[in-house]
């Protein structure tokens, strides 16, 4: 007996399906199916093979379907919930760990909704982006402590290698293999044609993306995967990857069912062999390995790239990026808790890491303390969903922000959260080539573009709300925020007043 | 001269191009109430095989062979855009025989009907290229 009930009902109004079978031609996970009777042709559907991820319904030419949450239910139980109820079936019936994939769904706090933005009125002009310049560029690196001079009084230039942005975001790492080659091409056409980078994840740079090489960060992870002289070289940074927010203190494991044959090129590892990261990075044990492992890349590749340590937002962060500011790294980018993935433990995903909000004003005040923040540049992800997030973020503290899961909703994503099965109808997490297709890099990266250009429309018309015009005058301007509903101690933590105050 | 083109690369199989292209020819309110219930022959058709799927309509080819051959004077070219004359058509078949793409179809009526650029329905861009999904249908010159 299976008590796996079926999540979602698929509606069909049969008044208006014309039988043309998109629906069944497009559902990779073969929900619909045209049945010939005597009687005539029916649809039918499969409910427990559904994902709700709307490829049918957008695809519908009749606008016939929707897909509705199953309302069969369970007594009420304000203790064991639906889903504990649930899990609890489907680890009896498999005896595996669960495995979720995109961001920590869970009903914790987002700190962003509870922090609200200044604008100026009367006593200091707003300024209109449209009429007035507004400066959205960003250089991301170490930054000069002070002004040095020759004998003769002159300015002796120190230039540390930097990252140019012409707008404060960046698409965060995503390896090929997680996500299709569609998707990053996609990502790097835009990041191309927007002026800043994407991040190739641990997977290696596919050789047909090297022509990209300068909007592309290359990772150094736990595996090493890909990783090799031409890669770094080609990279305008080199990321190295300690943790992830989705699923901090633990590796990654790509099966081997994905690693294809372009996957295990790019990867360096043989086809169909199970791509595993190690938890942590054998040879970085404290700060002071860390501070080897920067120093060797530098050495690689002539103190030309900056180096990004990324590390997931965890309890004792602030200490954490005071040591990695001190290790020679140039920009420390923190992953949130509710970071993306293409698979994680559920439980690790749902109940491990802090949120990026609180972990970004410890940062950014511990390094102001310390007298370091000019050290590093700071780029924070995980859950940056409007340009009001990313003004938040810069005024609590941040430099930038890596995106990431908002990039695949433009690309397409529905936020299913079964990526670890491998078969995305948008052609987006999966290798199967039939759905890769779907993916066409003309769309993808055209949409993405749209993207960011409408979140830089809006980043400037909040700043000039404000009366700010640069990002550098934003960025660490806590007082352009206000908290609702919070308590003093998260304000104290967020060093934001209370609205009103 | 701008041509419907289409990129097999991006071609997904979804025959979507057909029942945009018959409805765009059949007219009417909406798309169900148009099509339900009805079969579809619409001007362009998807040809698969195994993984492979592609759309095919008419090339409107610079020296078309079928106008040549057309023994009722039916098939024309106007700007480019070969077009039928529905009223002159014999339905002889001989266009079917000779067109090397294998784009024209038999109407139930027994004469032929053809992709005429969705010239003869009022939509400036085609309707196969309008609905295509992945922009594996482009209307462009070329």
């Amino acid at each position: 007996m299976n008590y796996q009930y079926a999540e979602f009902e698929v509606v069909r109004n049969d008044d208006r399906c014309i039988r043309c079978r998109v629906c069944e031609r497009q559902c990779a996970n073969e929900v619909h199916k045209l049945v010939e009777t005597k009687k005539g042709n029916f649809m039918i559907s499969d409910e427990t093979k559904c994902v709700d991820c709307h490829r049918c319904v957008s695809l519908c030419p009749t606008r016939a379907l929707k897909i509705v949450k199953s309302d069969l239910t369970f007594r009420k139980n304000d203790n064991w919930h639906e889903s504990n109820i649930k899990e609890i079936y489907k680890q009896a019936e498999t005896g595996g760990v669960l495995l979720s994939s995109m961001g920590n769904p869970e009903n914790f706090p987002v700190y962003f909704d509870k922090i609200l933005i200044n604008a100026s009125q009367v006593t200091n002009p707003s300024i209109d982006p449209l009429r007035e310049p507004m400066e959205t560029k960003v250089s991301l690196g170490k930054r000069n402590h002070g002004i040095k001079r020759d004998k003769d009084g002159k300015i002796v230039p120190q230039k540390y290698p930097s990252l140019e942005l012409n707008l404060p975001i960046m698409f965060s790492a995503m390896s090929y293999g997680s996500i299709s080659y569609n998707a990053h091409e996609s990502l790097a056409r835009a990041a191309r044609e927007l002026g800043t980078y994407y991040n190739t994840g641990e997977g290696g740079l596919h050789q047909d993306f090297y022509k990209y090489g300068k909007n592309t960060i290359v990772q150094v992870a736990s595996g090493r995967f890909g990783v090799f002289e031409d890669y770094l070289e080609t990279g305008s940074a080199i990321e190295i990857k300690m943790g992830q927010g989705a699923k901090p203190g633990i590796g990654g494991h790509l099966p081997g069912e994905k690693i294809t044959e372009d996957v295990s090129k790019t990867r360096m590892i043989p086809v169909g062999s199970d791509a595993i990261s190690p938890a942590p990075h054998h040879d970085i044990y404290s700060i002071e390995d860390l501070r080897q492992l920067v120093f060797s890349l530098k050495e690689a590749t002539n103190y030309k790239k900056p180096i990004i340590v990324k590390v997931a937002a965890v309890h004792n962060i602030s200490a954490i990026a005071s040591g990695i500011a001190r290790s020679g790294a140039d920009i420390i980018a923190i992953d949130g808790f509710r970071g993306g993935t293409g698979a994680a433990p559920t439980r690790i995903r749902d109940n491990v890491g802090i949120p990026i909000e609180l972990a970004l004003a410890s940062v950014d005040s511990r390094l102001r303390e310390e007298g370091i923040r000019d050290n590093v540049s700071l780029v924070v992800g995980g859950s940056i969903r409007s340009s009001a997030d990313i003004v938040k973020a810069i005024a609590l503290g941040a430099d930038a922000v890596y995106i990431a899961t908002s990039a695949l909703i433009a690309l397409g994503c529905h936020l299913c959260r079964t990526c670890q099965a491998g078969k995305c109808n948008w052609g987006i997490a999966t290798q199967v080539p039939e759905l890769v297709k779907r993916l066409n890099p003309d769309i993808g990266s055209k949409k993405l573009v749209n993207l960011l250009t409408a979140w830089n429309r809006e980043i400037k018309e909040l700043m000039g709300g404000m009366g700010i015009n640069s990002i550098e005058a934003l960025r660490g301007n806590r007082l352009m925020l206000r908290g609702v509903g919070l308590t003093q101690k998260e304000l104290d933590i967020l060093g934001i007043k209370h609205a009103g105050e | 001269m701008k041509r419907v083109y289409v990129n097999e690369k991006w071609c997904l199989g979804c025959h979507l191009c057909e029942y945009n292209c018959a409805y765009a020819n059949v007219g009417g309110i909406n798309m169900y109430l148009s099509l339900k219930d009805k079969k579809i022959s619409p001007n362009v058709r998807i040809e698969e095989k195994d993984n492979i799927t592609y759309a095919v309509a008419c090339r409107h080819c610079s020296d078309p062979i079928c106008l040549k051959s057309c023994i009722a004077g039916a098939i024309s070219q106007e700007d480019g855009v070969i077009k039928i004359n529905k009223d002159k058509c014999v339905g002889c078949h001989t266009c079917i025989l000779v067109c090397p793409y294998g784009v024209l179809h038999l109407t139930d009526n027994g004469v032929m009907q053809k992709c005429e650029l969705c010239t003869n329905n009022g939509s400036k861009t085609p309707a196969c290229v309008k609905g295509c999904p992945n922009n594996a249908i482009v209307f462009m010159e070329k």
